[in-house]
């Protein structure tokens, strides 16, 4: 579907961002997850990256996508 | 145009959509997302038919369900306004798209409510929260603080008191939430509790760095240093839509009767946005149900 890098920044207790990994999941798209609420590193990465604190965060290739956004996960992911 | 528009994609719409499609009418759901506030919840154990079911899960198979029906669905977008059109009733939604359809199924439910105190807007996502449970966890080893004083408030507080270095919580009233929440504070060495305190303002430049507080019978005013703030304050319902055209109590809540009828004929109500007693996913599917069921019938007297 893309062959753009997928990234996302999520929590273990957070609804949207199993939302976003079941979606990316069944539409077979490859990502890494990173567990910000465990990985310091990674929730600063996070932090930096967006300018913001909420979960869930997308990366596709250079785009940032907060929160579950279905129709421009889409768009970026075509 | 449609026989039936839906607005919302909750328990109560998708309930909704899968009655109004068996009964084979022609129906258009809207909403800006599926799930609705099942989307800020983790653990259900009181939806009929699951022990135990995560918030999502419900969600995907409410989803299926209601895909399975030959219902036009538009997500991703909101409706600003309902109107009435001649024979029937005509939305805009925030994209400028237009519908028609000759009843509706309003089923929009209820958003975190706002403090509206300065800072408030501008901090959003970068240390101020609506949902606890989903960001909780990047706020690990800082100090937060937590807004309300309710049911929510206090599980947010439980919540943050196993990761954060100190967890101040703010209430404007006494605490209002269930006596077997409040016991569980008692002895927590990294919590500060301000009772009847009001909260002012949220301080920061790119992120929260503090938060002022009042006592409310002093006056006295004091700033705690926090790196997030949860505001969990209960929930207003999104009516605006419909402000103007169908009657609403002071809370803000669509009025109904019993069969769904809001004040104007063909347009039916259903789930939190309205005055329902109990606000439960169980009701609000129960609701929409009923909802659909009564738009069927009225669809019926009118092409009579």
């Amino acid at each position: 579907m893309t062959d753009k890098k997928v990234t996302v920044y999520s929590t273990p207790t957070c609804p949207y961002c199993k939302r976003v990994k079941d979606y990316l999941t069944q539409k077979k798209v490859a990502f890494t997850d990173y567990n910000v609420a465990e990985d310091r590193e990674k929730a600063k990465e996070m932090i930096q990256k967006t300018k913001q604190m909420g979960v869930p965060v997308v990366v596709v290739g250079d785009e940032i996508i907060v929160g579950f956004n279905q129709a421009k996960l889409d768009s970026l992911l075509s | 145009m449609y026989d039936l528009m839906i607005i919302g994609g909750g328990p109560a719409g998708l309930a909704a959509g899968v009655y109004a499609a068996r009964k084979q009418l022609k129906t258009l759901l809207i909403s800006d997302d599926i799930g609705g506030q099942i989307n800020t919840t983790w653990g259900i154990e009181n939806y009929l038919g699951y022990q135990f079911i995560e918030g999502p899960e419900l969600i995907s198979k409410f989803e299926t369900q209601v895909s399975q029906f030959p219902i036009d669905q538009k997500t991703g977008d909101k409706v600003r306004q309902l109107k009435k059109v001649r024979g029937g009733f005509g939305v805009i939604t925030e994209a400028g798209k237009k519908y028609q359809g000759k009843a509706v199924v309003f089923a929009t439910g209820k958003k975190p409510r706002k403090l509206n105190v300065p800072g408030e807007t501008e901090l959003t996502g970068r240390g101020v929260s609506y949902c606890a449970i989903c960001d909780g966890p990047v706020f690990a080893g800082q100090k937060v603080a937590v807004v309300g004083g309710g049911n929510s408030a206090l599980e947010a507080v439980l919540d943050l008191l196993k990761i954060a270095e100190h967890v101040n919580l703010i209430s404007l009233t006494p605490l209002t939430g269930d006596k077997i929440l409040s016991n569980q504070l008692k002895g927590a060495k990294n919590l500060s509790i301000f009772i009847e305190h009001e909260t002012v303002e949220i301080k920061g430049k790119e992120f929260v760095e503090g938060i002022r507080i009042k006592a409310l019978k002093t006056g006295k005013e004091k700033e705690l240093e926090v790196g997030g703030a949860f505001i969990e304050i209960g929930l207003v319902p999104n009516s605006d839509a419909v402000k103007g055209l169908a009657n609403l109590n002071k809370w803000g809540e669509v009025i109904v009767t019993p069969r769904n009828e809001t004040s104007v004929p063909g347009l039916y109500a259903a789930g939190d946005v309205t005055d329902v007693p109990e606000k439960q996913i169980i009701v609000a599917a129960g609701e929409g149900a009923k909802a659909a069921l009564q738009a069927h019938r009225y669809l019926q007297r009118l092409a009579k």
